[in-house]
Protein backbone atom coordinates (compact mmCIF):
# COMPACT_ATOMS: atom_id res chain seq x y z
CA UNK A 1 0.00 0.00 0.00
CA UNK A 2 1.60 3.37 -0.80
CA UNK A 3 1.11 6.59 1.55
CA UNK A 4 -1.18 8.06 -0.38
CA UNK A 5 -4.21 5.05 -0.08
CA UNK A 6 -3.39 4.88 3.62
CA UNK A 7 -4.21 8.22 4.55
CA UNK A 8 -8.19 8.64 4.26
CA UNK A 9 -9.45 11.42 2.49
CA UNK A 10 -10.28 14.28 4.74
CA UNK A 11 -13.60 15.01 3.24
CA UNK A 12 -14.93 12.09 0.52
CA UNK A 13 -15.53 13.76 -2.91
CA UNK A 14 -18.80 12.25 -3.29
CA UNK A 15 -19.52 12.79 -6.69
CA UNK A 16 -16.12 10.86 -7.85
CA UNK A 17 -16.30 8.38 -4.83
CA UNK A 18 -19.52 8.19 -2.61
CA UNK A 19 -20.12 5.50 -0.22
CA UNK A 20 -23.81 4.78 0.70
CA UNK A 21 -23.14 2.53 3.52
CA UNK A 22 -21.33 4.99 5.17
CA UNK A 23 -22.70 6.47 8.54
CA UNK A 24 -22.16 10.05 7.40
CA UNK A 25 -24.66 9.29 3.98
CA UNK A 26 -26.74 6.90 6.05
CA UNK A 27 -27.54 9.64 9.05
CA UNK A 28 -28.10 12.69 7.03
CA UNK A 29 -27.66 12.40 3.11
CA UNK A 30 -29.42 15.55 2.54
CA UNK A 31 -26.58 18.05 2.32
CA UNK A 32 -24.61 15.27 -0.20
CA UNK A 33 -27.91 15.47 -2.22
CA UNK A 34 -28.17 19.26 -2.53
CA UNK A 35 -24.39 19.32 -3.33
CA UNK A 36 -24.48 16.42 -5.72
CA UNK A 37 -27.82 17.43 -7.70
CA UNK A 38 -26.11 21.02 -7.74
CA UNK A 39 -22.51 20.22 -9.04
CA UNK A 40 -22.64 16.58 -10.51
CA UNK A 41 -26.49 15.32 -11.00
CA UNK A 42 -25.14 11.83 -12.01
CA UNK A 43 -22.19 10.77 -9.84
CA UNK A 44 -19.75 8.03 -9.82
CA UNK A 45 -18.08 5.41 -7.58
CA UNK A 46 -15.64 2.86 -7.59
CA UNK A 47 -17.15 1.47 -4.03
CA UNK A 48 -19.35 -1.60 -3.98
CA UNK A 49 -18.90 -3.02 -7.32
CA UNK A 50 -18.60 0.70 -8.89
CA UNK A 51 -22.07 2.62 -9.57
CA UNK A 52 -23.55 5.93 -11.49
CA UNK A 53 -26.09 7.97 -8.96
CA UNK A 54 -28.49 10.26 -10.08
CA UNK A 55 -29.85 12.55 -7.94
CA UNK A 56 -32.33 14.88 -9.62
CA UNK A 57 -35.97 13.94 -9.85
CA UNK A 58 -36.26 14.12 -13.36
CA UNK A 59 -33.06 12.05 -14.25
CA UNK A 60 -34.92 9.18 -12.00
CA UNK A 61 -38.06 10.16 -13.27
CA UNK A 62 -36.27 9.37 -17.25
CA UNK A 63 -34.21 6.53 -16.47
CA UNK A 64 -37.26 4.47 -14.06
CA UNK A 65 -39.11 5.13 -18.01
CA UNK A 66 -36.28 3.76 -20.03
CA UNK A 67 -36.38 -0.20 -19.25
CA UNK A 68 -34.88 -0.56 -22.63
CA UNK A 69 -31.86 0.81 -21.70
CA UNK A 70 -32.01 0.23 -17.83
CA UNK A 71 -33.08 -3.36 -17.03
CA UNK A 72 -34.39 -4.48 -13.46
CA UNK A 73 -32.38 -7.97 -13.82
CA UNK A 74 -30.28 -6.60 -10.96
CA UNK A 75 -31.82 -4.37 -8.59
CA UNK A 76 -29.42 -4.57 -4.97
CA UNK A 77 -27.19 -1.76 -4.49
CA UNK A 78 -24.57 -3.41 -4.48
CA UNK A 79 -23.37 -6.95 -6.05
CA UNK A 80 -23.45 -10.44 -5.20
CA UNK A 81 -21.32 -13.00 -5.39
CA UNK A 82 -23.65 -16.39 -5.44
CA UNK A 83 -22.09 -19.05 -3.47
CA UNK A 84 -19.32 -21.21 -4.91
CA UNK A 85 -22.16 -24.44 -4.75
CA UNK A 86 -24.82 -22.22 -5.70
CA UNK A 87 -26.05 -24.77 -8.76
CA UNK A 88 -26.54 -27.48 -6.38
CA UNK A 89 -29.13 -25.80 -4.35
CA UNK A 90 -32.24 -26.84 -4.33
CA UNK A 91 -33.37 -23.23 -5.13
CA UNK A 92 -31.00 -22.48 -7.82
CA UNK A 93 -32.80 -20.28 -10.26
CA UNK A 94 -34.83 -18.79 -7.79
CA UNK A 95 -35.57 -15.33 -8.56
CA UNK A 96 -38.10 -12.06 -7.38
CA UNK A 97 -40.71 -11.67 -10.18
CA UNK A 98 -41.59 -9.12 -10.94
CA UNK A 99 -39.33 -6.77 -9.24
CA UNK A 100 -36.26 -8.63 -10.57
CA UNK A 101 -38.11 -9.13 -14.19
CA UNK A 102 -37.72 -7.00 -17.31
CA UNK A 103 -41.00 -7.00 -20.30
CA UNK A 104 -42.23 -9.44 -21.49
CA UNK A 105 -42.39 -11.67 -18.03
CA UNK A 106 -42.20 -8.60 -16.22
CA UNK A 107 -46.12 -7.48 -17.57
CA UNK A 108 -47.66 -10.61 -16.82
CA UNK A 109 -45.70 -10.96 -13.36
CA UNK A 110 -46.94 -7.92 -12.34
CA UNK A 111 -50.56 -8.20 -13.02
CA UNK A 112 -50.54 -11.74 -11.21
CA UNK A 113 -49.98 -9.80 -7.79
CA UNK A 114 -51.99 -6.38 -8.45
CA UNK A 115 -55.54 -7.52 -7.87
CA UNK A 116 -54.35 -8.67 -4.63
CA UNK A 117 -53.10 -5.24 -3.51
CA UNK A 118 -55.63 -3.01 -4.69
CA UNK A 119 -57.16 -0.56 -2.27
CA UNK A 120 -60.15 -2.62 -1.72
CA UNK A 121 -58.10 -5.57 -1.05
CA UNK A 122 -55.82 -4.47 1.59
CA UNK A 123 -58.60 -3.03 3.61
CA UNK A 124 -59.68 -6.34 4.33
CA UNK A 125 -56.07 -6.03 6.98
CA UNK A 126 -56.98 -2.49 8.21
CA UNK A 127 -59.08 -4.47 11.20
CA UNK A 128 -56.06 -6.36 12.46
CA UNK A 129 -53.52 -3.47 11.95
CA UNK A 130 -55.13 -1.37 14.31
CA UNK A 131 -55.87 -3.79 16.43
CA UNK A 132 -52.14 -5.17 16.26
CA UNK A 133 -51.20 -1.47 16.91
CA UNK A 134 -53.26 -1.37 19.92
CA UNK A 135 -51.97 -4.61 21.50
CA UNK A 136 -48.40 -3.12 20.91
CA UNK A 137 -48.74 0.07 22.83
CA UNK A 138 -50.72 -2.03 25.15
CA UNK A 139 -46.82 -3.61 26.33
CA UNK A 140 -45.29 -0.21 27.05
CA UNK A 141 -47.66 2.42 27.60
CA UNK A 142 -47.59 1.89 31.07
CA UNK A 143 -44.15 2.08 31.72
CA UNK A 144 -43.44 6.16 29.68
CA UNK A 145 -41.11 4.83 27.28
CA UNK A 146 -40.52 2.81 23.95
CA UNK A 147 -38.30 1.81 21.54
CA UNK A 148 -40.76 3.18 18.53
CA UNK A 149 -38.79 1.34 16.26
CA UNK A 150 -38.17 -2.07 17.34
CA UNK A 151 -41.27 -2.62 19.86
CA UNK A 152 -43.45 -0.64 17.17
CA UNK A 153 -42.42 0.37 13.73
CA UNK A 154 -40.87 -2.83 13.31
CA UNK A 155 -43.70 -5.23 14.65
CA UNK A 156 -46.27 -4.57 12.64
CA UNK A 157 -45.39 -5.01 8.82
CA UNK A 158 -44.19 -8.62 9.25
CA UNK A 159 -47.59 -9.46 11.16
CA UNK A 160 -49.49 -8.26 8.42
CA UNK A 161 -47.15 -10.13 5.64
CA UNK A 162 -47.87 -13.47 7.89
CA UNK A 163 -51.60 -12.86 7.61
CA UNK A 164 -51.65 -12.23 3.65
CA UNK A 165 -49.27 -15.39 3.30
CA UNK A 166 -51.35 -17.39 5.64
CA UNK A 167 -48.43 -18.19 7.81
CA UNK A 168 -48.45 -18.06 12.30
CA UNK A 169 -48.19 -14.57 13.21
CA UNK A 170 -45.10 -16.42 15.46
CA UNK A 171 -43.33 -16.22 12.47
CA UNK A 172 -42.84 -12.56 12.81
CA UNK A 173 -39.84 -11.92 14.14
CA UNK A 174 -38.22 -14.95 12.09
CA UNK A 175 -39.23 -12.93 9.32
CA UNK A 176 -37.44 -9.68 10.07
CA UNK A 177 -34.74 -11.30 10.83
CA UNK A 178 -34.20 -13.35 7.15
CA UNK A 179 -35.01 -10.08 5.68
CA UNK A 180 -32.19 -7.78 7.69
CA UNK A 181 -29.53 -10.44 6.47
CA UNK A 182 -31.07 -10.42 3.34
CA UNK A 183 -31.10 -6.89 2.85
CA UNK A 184 -29.36 -4.84 5.52
CA UNK A 185 -26.47 -6.39 7.13
CA UNK A 186 -26.24 -9.56 4.41
CA UNK A 187 -25.54 -6.77 1.63
CA UNK A 188 -21.91 -6.17 2.59
CA UNK A 189 -21.65 -9.24 4.48
CA UNK A 190 -22.79 -12.34 2.47
CA UNK A 191 -21.94 -14.89 5.10
CA UNK A 192 -25.69 -13.55 6.38
CA UNK A 193 -27.15 -13.30 3.48
CA UNK A 194 -26.50 -17.48 2.22
CA UNK A 195 -28.01 -19.14 4.71
CA UNK A 196 -30.92 -16.18 5.68
CA UNK A 197 -32.14 -16.57 1.57
CA UNK A 198 -31.81 -20.54 2.06
CA UNK A 199 -34.08 -20.86 5.66
CA UNK A 200 -36.43 -18.49 3.81
CA UNK A 201 -36.90 -20.33 0.52
CA UNK A 202 -37.53 -23.46 2.49
CA UNK A 203 -40.32 -22.12 4.61
CA UNK A 204 -41.87 -20.45 1.68
CA UNK A 205 -41.07 -23.72 -0.47
CA UNK A 206 -43.24 -25.96 2.39
CA UNK A 207 -46.14 -23.43 2.85
CA UNK A 208 -46.54 -23.53 -1.15
CA UNK A 209 -46.62 -27.38 -1.10
CA UNK A 210 -48.81 -27.60 2.11
CA UNK A 211 -50.97 -25.45 0.19
CA UNK A 212 -51.10 -27.26 -3.64
CA UNK A 213 -52.51 -30.21 -1.23
CA UNK A 214 -54.62 -27.76 1.04
CA UNK A 215 -55.59 -24.78 -0.42
CA UNK A 216 -56.93 -22.37 1.83
CA UNK A 217 -57.89 -18.54 1.96
CA UNK A 218 -54.57 -16.62 1.68
CA UNK A 219 -52.23 -15.27 -0.60
CA UNK A 220 -49.89 -18.32 -1.41
CA UNK A 221 -53.85 -20.14 -2.46
CA UNK A 222 -54.85 -17.30 -4.64
CA UNK A 223 -51.60 -17.30 -6.52
CA UNK A 224 -51.98 -21.33 -6.89
CA UNK A 225 -55.22 -21.14 -8.21
CA UNK A 226 -53.90 -18.66 -10.52
CA UNK A 227 -53.16 -18.79 -14.47
CA UNK A 228 -51.43 -17.10 -17.38
CA UNK A 229 -52.15 -17.70 -20.58
CA UNK A 230 -54.61 -20.69 -19.83
CA UNK A 231 -51.98 -22.14 -17.70
CA UNK A 232 -50.58 -22.24 -13.62
CA UNK A 233 -47.57 -20.85 -13.21
CA UNK A 234 -44.84 -22.50 -12.04
CA UNK A 235 -43.46 -23.27 -8.56
CA UNK A 236 -40.13 -21.50 -9.13
CA UNK A 237 -41.62 -18.48 -10.58
CA UNK A 238 -44.29 -18.62 -7.57
CA UNK A 239 -41.54 -19.56 -5.02
CA UNK A 240 -39.68 -15.89 -6.24
CA UNK A 241 -43.02 -14.13 -5.89
CA UNK A 242 -43.33 -15.15 -2.77
CA UNK A 243 -39.93 -14.42 -1.51
CA UNK A 244 -40.27 -10.60 -2.93
CA UNK A 245 -43.81 -10.16 -1.20
CA UNK A 246 -42.09 -11.09 2.19
CA UNK A 247 -38.40 -9.29 1.43
CA UNK A 248 -39.98 -6.18 -0.21
CA UNK A 249 -43.33 -5.60 1.89
CA UNK A 250 -41.17 -5.55 5.58
CA UNK A 251 -38.04 -3.37 5.93
CA UNK A 252 -39.63 -0.91 3.38
CA UNK A 253 -42.77 -0.43 5.04
CA UNK A 254 -41.29 -0.51 8.84
CA UNK A 255 -38.09 2.21 8.06
CA UNK A 256 -41.03 4.32 7.27
CA UNK A 257 -43.43 4.14 9.91
CA UNK A 258 -40.19 5.05 11.63
CA UNK A 259 -39.16 7.73 10.15
CA UNK A 260 -42.37 9.24 10.87
CA UNK A 261 -42.41 8.56 14.58
CA UNK A 262 -38.96 10.30 14.46
CA UNK A 263 -40.42 13.22 13.06
CA UNK A 264 -43.28 13.59 15.06
CA UNK A 265 -41.03 12.93 17.90
CA UNK A 266 -39.45 16.14 17.66
CA UNK A 267 -42.15 18.30 16.21
CA UNK A 268 -45.18 19.14 18.71
CA UNK A 269 -46.35 21.38 15.69
CA UNK A 270 -47.00 18.48 13.46
CA UNK A 271 -48.45 16.29 15.51
CA UNK A 272 -50.99 18.74 16.91
CA UNK A 273 -51.81 19.39 13.27
CA UNK A 274 -52.77 15.36 12.99
CA UNK A 275 -54.72 15.77 16.16
CA UNK A 276 -56.67 18.62 15.81
CA UNK A 277 -57.21 18.27 11.45
CA UNK A 278 -57.16 14.03 11.38
CA UNK A 279 -58.85 14.17 7.68
CA UNK A 280 -55.05 15.31 6.17
CA UNK A 281 -53.70 12.10 7.12
CA UNK A 282 -53.23 10.93 3.84
CA UNK A 283 -51.77 13.78 2.38
CA UNK A 284 -49.40 13.44 5.89
CA UNK A 285 -48.43 9.77 5.05
CA UNK A 286 -47.61 11.32 1.20
CA UNK A 287 -45.65 13.79 2.91
CA UNK A 288 -43.76 11.58 5.47
CA UNK A 289 -43.06 9.73 2.31
CA UNK A 290 -41.50 11.94 0.20
CA UNK A 291 -39.14 13.76 3.10
CA UNK A 292 -38.29 9.72 4.40
CA UNK A 293 -38.37 8.29 1.29
CA UNK A 294 -36.60 4.63 2.25
CA UNK A 295 -36.06 2.93 -0.61
CA UNK A 296 -32.80 3.03 -3.33
CA UNK A 297 -33.40 0.25 -5.86
CA UNK A 298 -30.85 -0.61 -9.10
CA UNK A 299 -30.44 -0.90 -12.35
CA UNK A 300 -28.09 -2.22 -14.72
CA UNK A 301 -27.73 -1.16 -18.31
CA UNK A 302 -28.23 -3.27 -21.20
CA UNK A 303 -25.72 -1.32 -23.24
CA UNK A 304 -23.16 1.17 -23.33
CA UNK A 305 -25.25 4.53 -23.19
CA UNK A 306 -24.87 7.83 -22.48
CA UNK A 307 -27.07 9.65 -19.91
CA UNK A 308 -26.30 13.15 -19.18
CA UNK A 309 -23.16 13.08 -20.59
CA UNK A 310 -22.08 10.52 -18.79
CA UNK A 311 -20.16 7.04 -20.59
CA UNK A 312 -22.33 4.21 -19.06
CA UNK A 313 -21.11 0.90 -20.18
CA UNK A 314 -22.69 -2.46 -20.92
CA UNK A 315 -23.98 -3.97 -17.09
CA UNK A 316 -22.91 -0.81 -15.50
CA UNK A 317 -24.87 -0.46 -12.15
CA UNK A 318 -27.26 2.67 -11.92
CA UNK A 319 -28.35 3.54 -8.47
CA UNK A 320 -32.08 4.26 -8.60
CA UNK A 321 -32.47 7.15 -5.98
CA UNK A 322 -35.53 8.09 -5.46
CA UNK A 323 -34.91 9.74 -1.82
CA UNK A 324 -32.57 12.02 -3.37
CA UNK A 325 -35.37 12.76 -6.21
CA UNK A 326 -37.92 13.12 -3.74
CA UNK A 327 -36.16 16.48 -2.22
CA UNK A 328 -35.15 18.21 -5.76
CA UNK A 329 -35.61 22.02 -5.09
CA UNK A 330 -36.58 21.85 -9.15
CA UNK A 331 -39.80 19.88 -8.61
CA UNK A 332 -40.78 20.15 -4.76
CA UNK A 333 -41.11 23.86 -2.97
CA UNK A 334 -38.91 23.92 0.21
CA UNK A 335 -38.11 20.22 -0.05
CA UNK A 336 -36.29 19.90 3.26
CA UNK A 337 -39.10 21.59 5.28
CA UNK A 338 -42.03 18.73 6.38
CA UNK A 339 -45.52 20.06 5.16
CA UNK A 340 -48.31 17.63 6.25
CA UNK A 341 -50.93 19.20 4.06
CA UNK A 342 -48.57 19.65 1.13
CA UNK A 343 -50.87 19.57 -1.69
CA UNK A 344 -48.55 19.38 -4.81
CA UNK A 345 -46.67 15.84 -4.30
CA UNK A 346 -45.92 13.67 -6.62
CA UNK A 347 -43.07 11.78 -5.10
CA UNK A 348 -41.73 8.60 -6.44
CA UNK A 349 -40.82 7.07 -3.26
CA UNK A 350 -42.72 3.62 -4.21
CA UNK A 351 -40.76 4.13 -7.89
CA UNK A 352 -41.84 5.48 -10.87
CA UNK A 353 -42.91 4.18 -14.29
CA UNK A 354 -43.63 -0.16 -15.04
CA UNK A 355 -42.11 -1.25 -11.36
CA UNK A 356 -44.37 1.29 -9.68
CA UNK A 357 -44.29 -0.32 -6.03
CA UNK A 358 -47.57 -3.13 -6.30
CA UNK A 359 -47.24 -2.90 -2.50
CA UNK A 360 -48.09 0.91 -1.66
CA UNK A 361 -51.64 0.17 -0.58
CA UNK A 362 -50.86 -1.90 1.76
CA UNK A 363 -47.76 0.33 3.22
CA UNK A 364 -49.84 3.38 3.43
CA UNK A 365 -52.35 1.77 5.09
CA UNK A 366 -50.13 0.52 7.55
CA UNK A 367 -48.95 3.76 7.78
CA UNK A 368 -51.77 5.40 8.19
CA UNK A 369 -53.19 3.01 10.70
CA UNK A 370 -49.93 3.10 13.06
CA UNK A 371 -49.52 7.04 13.06
CA UNK A 372 -53.06 7.27 14.17
CA UNK A 373 -53.33 4.30 16.72
CA UNK A 374 -50.17 5.80 18.12
CA UNK A 375 -51.09 9.32 17.97
CA UNK A 376 -54.86 8.47 19.75
CA UNK A 377 -52.77 7.02 22.69
CA UNK A 378 -49.42 8.85 22.71
CA UNK A 379 -49.86 11.97 21.72
CA UNK A 380 -47.34 13.82 23.78
CA UNK A 381 -44.10 12.16 23.18
CA UNK A 382 -39.74 12.95 22.33
CA UNK A 383 -36.79 10.98 21.89
CA UNK A 384 -35.40 10.28 24.87
CA UNK A 385 -31.70 10.40 23.19
CA UNK A 386 -31.30 11.85 20.28
CA UNK A 387 -27.50 10.32 20.25
CA UNK A 388 -29.28 6.45 21.45
CA UNK A 389 -30.96 6.60 17.92
CA UNK A 390 -29.39 4.14 15.16
CA UNK A 391 -30.04 4.29 11.77
CA UNK A 392 -29.70 1.37 8.93
CA UNK A 393 -29.35 2.44 4.86
CA UNK A 394 -28.24 1.02 1.87
CA UNK A 395 -31.08 0.14 -0.19
CA UNK A 396 -33.36 1.04 2.63
CA UNK A 397 -33.49 3.53 5.04
CA UNK A 398 -34.86 3.99 8.64
CA UNK A 399 -34.57 4.25 12.09
CA UNK A 400 -33.63 0.93 13.92
CA UNK A 401 -33.50 2.49 17.44
CA UNK A 402 -35.71 4.55 18.45
CA UNK A 403 -36.01 5.49 22.03
CA UNK A 404 -39.10 8.06 22.80
CA UNK A 405 -40.05 8.86 26.34
CA UNK A 406 -44.04 10.26 26.97
CA UNK A 407 -45.97 11.66 30.09
CA UNK B 1 -63.95 21.32 -18.27
CA UNK B 2 -62.49 17.71 -19.01
CA UNK B 3 -60.15 15.25 -16.91
CA UNK B 4 -58.52 12.16 -19.30
CA UNK B 5 -56.51 9.24 -17.85
CA UNK B 6 -53.66 8.06 -20.29
CA UNK B 7 -53.86 4.59 -20.17
CA UNK B 8 -50.80 4.01 -21.50
CA UNK B 9 -49.23 6.37 -18.98
CA UNK B 10 -50.89 5.45 -15.76
CA UNK B 11 -48.92 2.68 -13.61
CA UNK B 12 -51.60 2.92 -10.81
CA UNK B 13 -50.52 4.74 -8.12
CA UNK B 14 -53.84 5.56 -7.00
CA UNK B 15 -53.08 9.14 -6.06
CA UNK B 16 -55.75 10.40 -8.24
CA UNK B 17 -58.87 8.56 -6.83
CA UNK B 18 -57.32 9.25 -3.49
CA UNK B 19 -57.46 12.94 -4.04
CA UNK B 20 -60.91 13.03 -6.05
CA UNK B 21 -62.58 9.69 -5.94
CA UNK B 22 -65.68 11.46 -7.59
CA UNK B 23 -64.10 11.83 -10.44
CA UNK B 24 -61.74 8.52 -11.05
CA UNK B 25 -62.74 4.71 -10.96
CA UNK B 26 -60.53 2.21 -10.58
CA UNK B 27 -60.54 -1.26 -11.97
CA UNK B 28 -59.33 -4.42 -10.52
CA UNK B 29 -55.26 -3.81 -11.28
CA UNK B 30 -55.99 -0.38 -9.78
CA UNK B 31 -55.21 1.51 -13.23
CA UNK B 32 -57.02 4.27 -13.44
CA UNK B 33 -60.10 5.81 -15.70
CA UNK B 34 -62.31 9.44 -15.54
CA UNK B 35 -65.62 8.61 -14.52
CA UNK B 36 -68.18 8.87 -17.86
CA UNK B 37 -66.70 10.72 -20.49
CA UNK B 38 -64.06 12.76 -17.83
CA UNK B 39 -66.88 16.07 -17.42
CA UNK B 40 -66.09 17.82 -14.41
CA UNK B 41 -68.74 18.98 -12.28
CA UNK B 42 -68.79 22.09 -10.99
CA UNK B 43 -66.92 22.97 -8.16
CA UNK B 44 -64.40 20.47 -8.44
CA UNK B 45 -62.12 21.89 -10.57
CA UNK B 46 -59.38 22.11 -7.78
CA UNK B 47 -59.51 18.56 -7.41
CA UNK B 48 -59.11 17.49 -10.98
CA UNK B 49 -56.28 20.10 -11.22
CA UNK B 50 -54.95 18.62 -7.96
CA UNK B 51 -55.22 15.00 -9.41
CA UNK B 52 -53.16 16.03 -12.34
CA UNK B 53 -50.38 17.57 -9.83
CA UNK B 54 -49.84 14.53 -7.74
CA UNK B 55 -50.42 11.69 -10.43
CA UNK B 56 -46.00 10.81 -10.83
CA UNK B 57 -46.49 9.33 -13.94
CA UNK B 58 -47.70 12.58 -15.84
CA UNK B 59 -50.66 10.49 -17.03
CA UNK B 60 -53.76 12.66 -16.41
CA UNK B 61 -54.59 16.33 -18.40
CA UNK B 62 -57.47 18.75 -18.65
CA UNK B 63 -59.21 19.42 -21.40
CA UNK B 64 -60.65 22.86 -20.98
CA UNK B 65 -63.83 23.71 -23.24
C1 LIG C 1 -43.28 2.25 2.57
C2 LIG C 1 -43.10 1.03 2.14
C3 LIG C 1 -42.59 0.68 0.78
C4 LIG C 1 -41.79 1.40 -0.07
C5 LIG C 1 -41.19 2.78 0.14
C6 LIG C 1 -41.62 0.59 -1.26
C7 LIG C 1 -40.87 0.98 -2.35
C8 LIG C 1 -40.80 0.30 -3.53
C9 LIG C 1 -40.11 0.77 -4.71
C10 LIG C 1 -39.31 2.05 -4.79
C11 LIG C 1 -40.32 -0.14 -5.70
C12 LIG C 1 -39.85 0.00 -7.14
C13 LIG C 1 -38.69 -0.84 -7.43
C14 LIG C 1 -37.99 -0.49 -8.72
O1 LIG C 1 -38.29 0.50 -9.38
O2 LIG C 1 -37.08 -1.25 -9.05
C15 LIG C 1 -41.10 -1.21 -5.14
C16 LIG C 1 -41.52 -2.32 -5.82
C17 LIG C 1 -42.28 -3.33 -5.28
N1 LIG C 1 -42.79 -3.38 -4.00
FE1 LIG C 1 -42.60 -1.95 -2.59
N2 LIG C 1 -42.32 -0.57 -1.12
C18 LIG C 1 -42.93 -0.56 0.11
C19 LIG C 1 -43.74 -1.54 0.63
C20 LIG C 1 -44.13 -2.68 -0.03
C21 LIG C 1 -45.05 -3.66 0.47
C22 LIG C 1 -45.78 -3.59 1.80
C23 LIG C 1 -45.14 -4.63 -0.47
C24 LIG C 1 -45.97 -5.88 -0.50
C25 LIG C 1 -46.06 -6.78 0.26
C26 LIG C 1 -44.30 -4.26 -1.58
C27 LIG C 1 -44.16 -4.97 -2.75
C28 LIG C 1 -43.50 -4.55 -3.86
C29 LIG C 1 -43.47 -5.29 -5.11
C30 LIG C 1 -44.14 -6.61 -5.39
C31 LIG C 1 -42.69 -4.53 -6.01
C32 LIG C 1 -42.32 -4.88 -7.44
C33 LIG C 1 -43.23 -4.26 -8.44
C34 LIG C 1 -42.78 -4.47 -9.87
O3 LIG C 1 -41.60 -4.73 -10.11
O4 LIG C 1 -43.64 -4.42 -10.77
N3 LIG C 1 -43.70 -3.06 -1.27
N4 LIG C 1 -41.41 -0.90 -3.82
S1 LIG D 1 -52.33 8.84 -10.02
FE1 LIG D 1 -51.73 8.60 -12.14
S2 LIG D 1 -50.72 6.67 -12.27
FE2 LIG D 1 -51.83 6.73 -10.41
S3 LIG D 1 -53.77 5.73 -10.81
FE3 LIG D 1 -54.04 7.89 -11.07
S4 LIG D 1 -53.64 8.20 -13.20
FE4 LIG D 1 -52.81 6.24 -12.74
Amino acid sequence: MTMEQKAPPKTRDWATDYDIFEQEYVRHPYPIWDELRENCPVAHTEHWGGSWMPTRYDDLFAIAQDFENFSSREILVAPIQPPPDAEASPFYGVRAPPISSDPPEHTWARKLLLPHFSIKAVSIYEEETRELANSLIDKFIDSGRADAAVDYAQQIPPRVIASMLGVPHEMADTFTGWVRNLLELGLTNPELRGPARMELLSFLNNQIMARREKPTDDLISRLLAAEVNSEPVSHIHLLGTCLLIVIAGIDTTWSSIGSALWHLAQHPDDRRMLIERPEIIQNAVEELLRAYSPVTMARVTNRDVEYGGCPMKENDRVLMNFPAANRDPAKFEEPDRVILDREFNPHIAFGVGIHRCAGSNLARMEMRLSIEEWLKRIPDFRLEDPSAVTWAGGQVRGPRNLPVVFP
Amino acid sequence: MKVKVDQEKCQGHNRCFVVASELFELDDYGYAHEVGDGTVPPGLEEKARLAVANCPERAIYIEED
